[in-house]
């Protein structure tokens, strides 16, 4: 019964009540969105690359090397010359190798020139495959094979032709040479999904009648001439490289990071996701900060709401009290309300959530490449709904603290 | 201390905390065990500080207060709301109901704080009934939420609140003063048929002399206290 009593009392003020458990649900729904998508995002940048032993690049910054050969985040400062992958081609370590050459775009999307081996060897969320929803490999020079994002923006089907552009942001476009979508990938919510594939051979093909990045003036060699030359890279910008043993991994690291002839860098992907943690985590607590400050406000304004309702209820506490209950009971009683308070706007947080999360999902997913799974909330969450219900008893408690020593004082003769 | 004393109030003293303005004080003050006694005095005389004397929520600063025998000092806070919700019904002026209640639950709302007084009625909500018939309540009130009650309905709510159970005493503050003449007549002789029925002693306050008649007994604060009122 005085659970009953306490959720009319709770009900006669149903719209400051309702008020305040919309706030602690938007906040609480706020907290866990952040939360969700901060898990989501380490766990598809995580699930991006999957079954390559060392990522190797020119020497720069580990983070660097993993973001612009693996992220499409940035670009590399110098690229490997093809002797020194050839060398590192042919180490008996390695079981397989595939470069990779950046820096030409189409649209908004990147080009990436690689071999067919990219194709067999690049795995991602735990070594899974790259698949065609139509289409094959690249066959000709001039064929490409589109990520499912570039397809769906740019609504490109197979045997579309389509033109690359040389460099990043940049209009001079490499005209002469259509080339021609041979086939389009599944989505995979990698970087793939936006990066339009062609052969190393191509990436030459195209630079031709170019030098150091500017249009040789009146030079336009026909495609068929461009057909008949030496089109072997002379560059490549990264190249992932599988090892035959797990066990050769640090020596082949070792051996690359001290190779004579070119300053080269290998990672092992693991190991700079890891560092990149460590600088974005600075970012991601402060986020997390930020939105657990929202819900400490949201509590506080319970805690205000409180405060300012202790006047108007001064009566039914001494009603409470002539009826022979101690003032430790009024305290215990707007603890209470004030737990089911948060408690209710703990459980509609989570419901906004999810409707959130249904409403944005594929947004997200489209815009950032970043899906986020609809599932029953982890022990995490349940234990954030918990704690938001166990700060929201702990903070009525100093109205609550008031209330008890008012109904001390007031004796049960209320002046009104 | 006579026997027969219910309540039993010797050289009581009390001041408000933080008010050293007034002080009131009762050498002696005696009720016997099923009288009626009506309490006059003018305002701010001090009948409703005596009264939550009575009542335990708040302790004489020195002297003794003692009912049914108990001498209220020598109980913890605790024990001493559980106690005046064993043995004295409450009535106010007015506002005596939680609003939000029905009227059921807000006469079975000292049962919850005291075990005996709800072991002394088999079943409680049927005793409410009864009472709310007693007390010429209409009859399917019981559901209804309290605030949706008349005045001189939500008072013999607070008597039928107050006499659930039969605890052996009841005190009343001025319970007639939100009524007309008419229904203030009416509410006395149903709480007066009701105290009868169960015995009670009943302290009631009022302004009104001309209801000295129905009690055994009528007190004015002045034959009883002294009150001190200096800026001090
Ligand atoms: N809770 C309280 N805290 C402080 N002072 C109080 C409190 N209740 C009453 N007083 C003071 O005690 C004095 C006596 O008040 P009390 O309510 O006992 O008088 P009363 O005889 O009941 O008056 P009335 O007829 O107006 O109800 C007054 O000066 C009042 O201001
Ligand atoms: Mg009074």
């Amino acid at each position: 019964m005085i659970l009953r009593l306490a959720f009319g009392s709770l009900l006669a003020r149903a719209l400051t009540v309702g008020m305040t458990i919309l706030a602690i649900a938007l906040s609480v729904a706020l907290f866990l969105g952040v939360e969700k998508i901060r898990t989501g995002a380490k766990a598809s940048f995580a699930d991006t690359i999957s079954g390559t032993d060392l990522i190797v690049g020119a020497r720069s910054g580990s983070v660097q090397l993993l973001l612009y050969s693996v992220f499409r985040i940035g670009n590399a400062t110098n690229n490997v010359t093809w002797e020194s992958y050839q060398d590192l081609a042919n180490r008996p370590e390695l079981e397989w190798i595939v470069p990779i050459s950046l820096g030409d775009s189409h649209r908004q999307f990147r080009v990436m020139g690689t071999s067919a081996a990219f194709f067999e060897h690049y795995k991602y969320r735990q070594g899974r495959s790259l698949e065609f929803g139509i289409g094959v490999v690249m066959d000709d020079l001039f064929d490409t094979v589109i990520g499912h994002d570039v397809a769906q923006t740019l609504g490109y089907n197979v045997d579309d032709p389509i033109v690359v552009a040389h460099g990043l942001a940049s209009f001079a476009k490499h005209k002469d040479q259509p080339f021609r979508v041979s086939g389009i990938l599944e989505k995979t919510g990698t970087p793939v999904d936006r990066t339009v594939i062609v052969s190393m051979q191509a990436i030459e093909a195209i630079h031709v009648d170019w030098q150091s990045g500017a249009k040789t003036p009146g030079k336009s060699t026909p495609i068929d001439a461009i057909r008949q030359m030496d089109l072997t890279p002379k560059a490549v910008t990264a190249a992932l490289v599988g090892v035959k043993s797990p066990l050769k991994t640090f020596s082949l690291q070792r051996a690359i990071n001290e190779y004579p002839e070119e300053p080269l860098l290998a990672i092992l992907p693991g190991v700079a996701l890891q560092e990149l943690w460590g600088i974005v985590g600075i970012a991601e607590t402060a986020l997390l900060a930020v939105s657990m400050m929202v819900v400490v406000t949201a509590l506080i304004g319970m805690m205000a709401t409180i405060f300012s309702s202790l006047n108007e209820r001064r009566r039914e506490m001494a009603i409470f009290r002539a009826m022979g209950a101690s003032p430790i009971a009024i305290l215990g009683l707007l603890i209470l309300e004030a737990t089911l308070t948060a408690a209710a706007g703990a459980v509609l947080g989570l419901g906004l959530l999810y409707v959130g999360l249904f409403i944005a999902q594929p947004l997200i997913d489209s815009a950032f490449g970043l899906y986020l799974p609809i599932e029953a909330p982890a022990t995490r969450e349940l234990l954030v709904l918990v704690a938001v219900i166990f700060a929201g008893a702990i903070v009525s408690m100093v109205p609550a603290l008031r209330a008890y020593r008012l109904s001390l004082a007031d004796g049960m003769m209320v002046r009104s | 201390m006579s026997k027969d004393s219910i309540i039993d109030l010797k050289d009581a003293r009390f001041r408000w905390p933080g008010r050293a303005s007034f002080a009131l004080s009762v050498p002696e003050f005696l009720v016997e065990k099923g009288q009626s006694v009506l309490l006059l005095g003018e305002s701010g005389s001090g009948k409703s500080t005596l009264l939550s004397m009575i009542c335990g929520t708040i302790l004489a600063d020195s002297g003794s207060v003692s009912v049914n025998g108990t001498d209220l000092k020598t109980l913890s806070g605790w024990s001493r709301d559980r106690f005046r919700a064993e043995q004295i019904g409450v009535i106010f002026q007015q506002f005596n109901l939680l609003p939000f209640g029905s009227v059921t639950d807000n006469i079975l709302l000292p049962l919850k704080f005291a075990p005996s007084r709800r072991k002394r009625c088999h079943n409680p909500s049927r005793q409410a009934a009864e009472l709310c018939q007693a007390l010429g309540l209409p009859e399917g009130i019981a559901s209804s939420k309290a605030a949706n009650l008349s005045v001189g309905q939500q008072q013999r709510v607070a008597v039928a609140r107050a006499l659930i159970g039969a605890p052996p005493i009841l005190i009343a503050d001025e319970p007639t003063s939100s009524l007309d003449e008419l229904a203030q007549s009416n509410f006395l002789d149903l709480m007066f048929h009701q105290v009868a029925a169960q015995e009670t002693t009943l302290i009631m306050v009022s302004h009104d002399p001309r209801l000295a008649d129905r009690f055994d007994r009528t007190v004015h604060m002045n034959d009883i206290a002294t009150i001190q009122r200096q800026a001090s």
